[in-house]
């Protein structure tokens, strides 16, 4: 008896040993940057994703670094934090709440307790409003940036790409990734937004420049 | 240039007067059609509903008809369309070569009438008056498969004396779809009673189209619900002149009035 | 057991219900204007829209035309990735793989992301069998499990319920399966969806085995994409100690860059966002982050016999956006379950004869479930010539091998098409048309044709056709 693999694979190449037409080649005349901006234009850029952020319902806090530390002592709430290996201390210098570590990794649980999670992105685009985690340094591995119901992530400007298509060259496909557009939402009802279902009600963005 | 006029034989049989003011109005602006009698169908029917072989051979039909002349006229974007959009496949389902070489060479010389009057003579105002409210519907043929554009609305607004009127959700089929409207009733009529009251809401007491069979579609509703819009291809609106005075049973279009 | 599309009514009669039902035709208008209204003005917003849809077009012809090549490098790369890959030539097959793999962890309740293939294969129900319990975890497929109802829109199945009826179910239902809707709950959304998250919460943090689908399978890398909302994806994803995802053949893509084309496109063209909140990409199994145990369950379920279509086999182009059903005059009188299937609208009346064949009258019914507008046509982020495909299917049951056959239609086109090929008998017919004209009743014809004076009064026939006013005046001369 055959396997179900080379039936397939015998019924694919079947069908395809009919065909009369081979495709032609992949055109890729799409933008490869942002449309309505110079990608060059770093101010354009980083306007343009703190822009799409906030339309997505994100806060976003535009700082100097050597704010950053003030910035999140205020940005988050009173009591616990996840906060992943790798995320730099001195910008929690100022906060006094709970800082709660994920080694050895939390049980689900435990983390569905803790008020917030802090991380840094691997990368971030500005044409789609996008954060993408790659599970490096600062970011955690994912269930610690899922369950809390505030994620507050910090964005370095020189991370922030323009579209897509310059952001996916850079990411490792081999690590998990995680592309965040905005809060949960959901318009499963009556294709209405609502925002804030399962993943983290709140998106807080700060956005590090110079 | 030898142009002749294929009516269609919706036309022919039903809607007569669309054939009449297609040529009446291609005189005008100094084209003399023929009409070859031995014309009938150009087989959309079958061809919709899947007969391949039969519409080869009303394909063979129309070359043999048709195939001679330097232009040919069609007062239906739908009709109209199929030389280009079908008879190449329904010769190839068939295997017939010559045919398919047949259909390609002959399919660029068959014009939907406003493509003909805009694109080949070149004209917009084709010197027609019609002081009345006019809506008009683009059907599906017209706006998607064989795109006809803005032209319908260019002839339009060069008629002197017209009140146009845009039809809300003007790019929405009216259901009438051919046999669809035979094998789906409900969805077909479902469709249609929306564009009716579309068209109500324009105040318009025309309704105006380059396709007879969706107004044959719209207007049977219309008239079935006891309203008195009058559906008429755009040649009869374009084939009348000051010399033809307003359509006596029409209401004025309050723009005329107003001047 | 909960309810299929077994032994569904043809799309006529289905359909003729529907129409009827005032309150699913306000839920499925009100619903289908509002995503419209948003996709038409995203899409506005990039002037490469078009060139967009011609790479993911022949992206996705590129797939179907090496796919044995491209599956053989899933497998490669998910197996060294440290997954286990599974082939299923059709549902059952797939429904026995799944239920092997859960019933061997031991766990009777498993949490899913949404995935328009295991409606497909009924693996709900499979599992039930098997007394295993799979939860929904999108909001609008949990609307539907829980409603004990039937999927109608490929992005949210719940389309045809408004937010009163959405309320009625979790008060009803959500306490038999869990967590209880709250008390005094609203038909407010914010509230409703704020229910769901009580609910489901429950099950993520104790759910130990998750079944997914994926929007995208990268051939070069063995990465597996999904697309969502909510964070009830990531949820399943990324909490689950086993993971186990079913795709269909024809969703690869071929290389991790070819998601730029994907990713720009989805989204904006199904719910008329820039990005979805939350896309996931994963590779295999990562150690110490997310399930330890991946499999991967490659699904043909037909997908090999539309591939043979040549004209239908565009189909499989299909990214699952929904804008088709969405822009559809049909679809949106009827709704989604008219058509008997998981996947309905435009897709759904040509991808259900290509994976099922032309051989039941239900779904042989389905490629005349349109009017050839060809609004569906202009939207398609991969350019399906959906008219094209409609037309050959009918072809196949007009003229092809298709069991379903219309004998008396044919017969009648039949005839009517010899006469018009002979100018005599076609000028004499057209001269009793004109004679018969008042004997024809135009308020009620006889069947078949009796649809159309349901809601329409048929035209007078002139008493001089055209030709004959030719004739007697000389072309109008005279
Ligand atoms: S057929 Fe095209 S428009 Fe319809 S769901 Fe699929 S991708 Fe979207």
């Amino acid at each position: 008896m055959s396997s179900a693999r080379d039936d397939i694979l015998a019924r694919v190449r079947a069908a395809n040993a009919t065909q009369r037409a081979e495709p032609g080649a992949v055109p890729r005349t799409y933008l490869r940057h942002a449309p309505g901006i110079d990608p060059a234009d770093r101010a354009a850029v980083l306007a343009l994703f703190a822009e799409r952020l906030v339309e997505y319902g994100a806060t976003v806090h535009r700082v100097r670094s050597a704010d950053v530390a003030a910035v999140l002592a205020a940005a988050l709430p009173e009591g616990s934090a996840v906060v992943p290996g790798g995320f730099p201390a001195p910008w929690l210098a100022e906060w006094t709440g709970a800082v709660i570590a994920d080694t050895p990794p939390l049980p689900a649980g435990r983390l569905d307790t803790v008020d917030a999670v802090v991380t840094t992105c691997a990368a971030a685009i500005a044409d789609s409003g996008t954060l993408v985690l790659d599970g490096g340094p600062g970011q955690g591995r994912r269930a610690a940036t899922l369950l809390p119901d505030l994620h507050l992530c910090v964005v370095q400007a020189d991370q922030v790409v323009s579209s897509i298509p310059e952001a996916i060259g850079a990411l490792n496909p081999r690590r998990p990734l995680t592309w965040i557009s905005g809060p949960s939402a959901t318009a499963d009802i009556e294709m209405i937004r609502v925002q804030g279902v399962h993943g983290p009600r709140r998106l807080t963005v700060v956005l590090v420049e110079g | 240039m030898r142009t002749a006029l294929f009516v269609t034989c919706l036309n022919d049989g039903l809607f007569p007067r669309s054939g009449q003011a297609t040529v009446k109005l291609l005189r005008r602006l100094g084209v003399e059609v023929e009409f070859p009698p031995a014309q009938s169908c150009c087989g959309q029917m079958h061809w919709n509903t899947g007969y391949r072989a039969e519409t080869a051979r009303l394909a063979a039909h129309f070359v043999k008809v048709f195939g001679e002349y330097d232009a040919v006229v069609v007062p239906s974007a739908s009709c109209g369309g199929m030389p280009g959009e079908a008879y190449e496949r329904a010769a190839e389902t068939v295997g017939d070569a010559g045919l398919a070489r047949a259909v390609r060479e002959l399919a660029p010389r068959v014009h939907e009438l406003t493509g003909f009057l805009t694109d080949v003579l070149d004209v917009e105002d084709v010197g027609a008056y019609f002081p009345h409210r006019v809506t008009y519907h683009p059907t599906c043929h017209s706006l998607r498969a064989a795109p006809v554009g803005a032209r319908p609305y260019r002839l339009l607004r060069a008629v002197a004396g017209i009140e146009f009127i845009e039809l809300p959700a003007q790019e929405e089929c009216c259901g009438f779809g051919g046999t669809f409207s035979v094998k789906n009733p409900a969805v077909s009529g479902a469709m249609n009673a929306d564009k009716a009251r579309h068209v109500l809401e324009t105040g318009a007491s025309v309704l105006a189209a380059v396709d007879n069979s969706c107004l044959m579609n719209i207007g049977g509703r219309l008239a079935k619900d006891g309203h008195t819009v009058r559906t008429m291809h755009l040649a009869e609106i374009l084939a009348r002149t000051r010399a033809d005075g307003p359509v006596l049973d029409l209401p004025h279009s309050t723009r005329e009035l107003t001047r | 057991m909960s309810r299929t599309f077994v032994g569904w009514p043809a799309f006529p009669q289905a359909a003729a219900v529907a129409t009827r039902d005032a309150q699913l035709r306000a839920n499925v208008a009100r619903a289908t204007g509002t995503i419209r209204a948003k996709r038409a003005k995203l899409v506005a917003e990039r002037p490469d829209w078009e060139e967009l849809r011609d790479s993911a077009a022949a992206l996705k012809d590129d797939v179907l035309t090496h796919l044995d090549t491209y599956l053989l490098q899933v497998e490669e790369k998910v197996t060294a990735a440290g997954g286990t890959v599974h082939w299923a030539r059709d549902a059952a097959e797939a429904n026995r793989i799944v239920t092997d793999l859960v019933r061997a962890t031991g766990e009777r309740e498993i949490v899913k992301v949404k995935s328009m293939l295991t409606e497909e294969i009924g693996l709900d129900n499979a599992l039930a069998a098997a007394g295993i319990d799979a939860r929904e975890t999108d909001l609008a497929a949990a609307i539907v499990q829980l409603g004990d109802d039937l999927p109608s829109h490929v992005v949210v199945p719940a389309l045809h319920r408004n937010r009163a009826e959405i309320r009625d179910i979790f008060v009803r239902e959500m306490g038999r399966h869990g967590r209880p809707a709250p008390e005094g709950l609203s038909d407010d959304p914010p509230q409703l969806a704020e229910a769901a998250r009580l609910h489901m919460r429950e099950k993520f943090l104790k759910a130990k085995v998750a079944v997914s689908g994926a929007n995208f399978l990268v051939a070069e890398t063995g990465t597996a994409v999904v697309v969502e909302s909510e964070g009830n994806g990531r949820m399943c994803l990324t909490l689950a100690d086993t993971l186990i995802t079913l795709v269909g053949l024809e969703k690869v893509v071929p290389t991790w860059r070819d998601l730029e084309v994907f990713l720009q496109l989805l989204a904006r063209n199904a719910t008329g966002e820039r990005m979805a909140p939350y896309t996931t990409t994963w590779t295999g199994t990562t150690p110490g982050d997310g399930p330890q145990t991946f499999h991967l369950v490659l699904v043909d379920n037909g997908r090999t016999r539309a591939l043979a279509d040549e004209v239908g086999r565009q189909a499989l182009r299909c990214i699952r956006c929904g804008a088709c059903m969405n822009i559809c005059p049909v679809y949106e009188r009827t709704g989604g379950q008219s058509y008997g299937s998981v996947y309905p609208g435009p897709i759904g009346a040509i991808l259900n004869p290509l994976l099922k064949g032309l051989d039941d009258p239900q779904t042989a019914s389905l490629p005349y479930a349109s009017s050839l507008c060809g609004a569906c046509n202009d939207v398609c982020p991969v350019r399906i010539r959906f008219t094209d495909v409609l037309l050959e299917l009918r072809h196949q049951v007009a003229e092809g091998d298709a069991k379903v056959k219309h004998p008396g239609e044919k017969a009648a086109l039949r005839a009517v098409g010899a006469v018009m090929e002979h100018p005599a008998a076609w000028n004499a017919a057209i001269r009793a048309a004109g004679k018969a004209g008042p004997l024809i009743p135009k308020k009620k014809l006889p069947k078949p044709l009796s649809g159309w004076t349901d809601s329409r009064i048929v035209p007078g026939i002139p008493k001089e056709s055209f030709r004959a006013w030719w004739e007697r005046t000389d072309g109008g001369t005279e």
